[in-house]
């Protein structure tokens, strides 16, 4: 069952991109775009966004188990470290290279441009470094 | 600041992020999982983990999400402003940042911002911050 619900979340979630605009670089960029001709659209993707899982998350927060009795897996880390900002920061001037972030770019991948395959290619190669220096790190 | 009234596409824009919060919703509130597809992309990069399948379904919904929207309308455009060393710059920026920052558009900024959480709510803040940053850098001051 769990199975299936995941499945069709992930549904959902790329239909979400795909209506949302954020499938498209060009308009990605053209909200990023602060000092240009500027498209707000994203921002209203984002209000949707929260607004409609602002009290799902709330509940998550108080249960410890999912309505599927599956454990609730809440981040627990509170730090406002160098590495989530820095991290963060690295994320930001990738995405306003580009105009594509993680998500839209799986839900892009089978749209059949080769720029996708290549960042996403990309995105995984950085996620792969990234676990490669952190196990240097722990040597 | 110049609104862009042609491009600007308010409706689509809200009921597509109406679907992405369900879609987060549904997930924690089922699958008690984050809905952060840096995270879950990261996740399946591991050998062993937990929860590999649901994870994996979770991003095939997202990859196969298009070819649903094929059986009823057109693919909305896919237009690229970077050649082929900005995507390859851009992807791995994206994914060395994401795991640093543990999170992206999605984590941080739906699912974070969400369940309120200071961490979230700062990082969006800095990837959106450096996000403008470069856009401005690229196309006012570089690209003229």
């Amino acid at each position: 069952m769990r199975k299936l619900t995941s499945f069709a979340a992930g549904l959902l979630f790329g239909l979400g991109l795909l209506l949302s605009g954020m499938a498209n670089p060009a308009k990605v960029i053209g909200f990023l775009d602060l000092a240009g001709a500027w498209d707000p659209s994203l921002a209203l993707v984002m209000i949707g966004a929260i607004a409609t899982a602002l009290v799902p998350f709330t509940w998550a927060r108080k249960h410890e188990r999912s309505l599927l009795d599956a454990p609730m897996q809440l981040p627990t880390k509170r730090e406002l470290d160098g590495r989530l900002i820095g991290g963060s920061l690295l994320f930001g001037v990738g995405w306003g290279i580009a105009g594509i972030c993680p998500g839209p770019a799986i839900a892009m991948l089978l749209g059949g441009h080769w720029q996708v395959v290549l960042f996403v290619l990309a995105m995984l190669g950085g996620m792969l470094l990234f676990s490669a220096l952190e196990r240097r790190r722990a040597c | 600041m110049t609104i862009d009234w042609i491009n600007f596409t308010p409706w689509a824009a809200l009921a597509g992020g109406v679907l992405i919060g369900a879609a987060a919703s549904l997930f924690v509130l089922l699958n008690g999982r984050i809905a952060g597809i840096s995270g879950l992309l990261a996740s399946l990069l591991e050998t062993a983990g937990e929860g590999r399948s649901e994870k994996l379904l979770f991003l095939l919904g997202i990859l196969l999400a298009p070819l649903l929207w094929m059986l009823f309308a057109t693919l909305p455009a896919m237009e690229f402003q970077s050649g082929w060393i900005g995507l390859l710059v851009a992807g791995m920026l994206v994914g060395v940042g994401t795991r640093y920052g543990s999170g992206c558009t999605s984590g941080h900024g739906v699912c974070g911002i969400s369940r309120l959480s200071p961490r979230s709510i700062v990082a969006t803040v800095a990837f959106m911050v450096a996000g403008f940053a470069t856009v401005y850098v690229l196309r006012h001051l570089l690209g003229g």
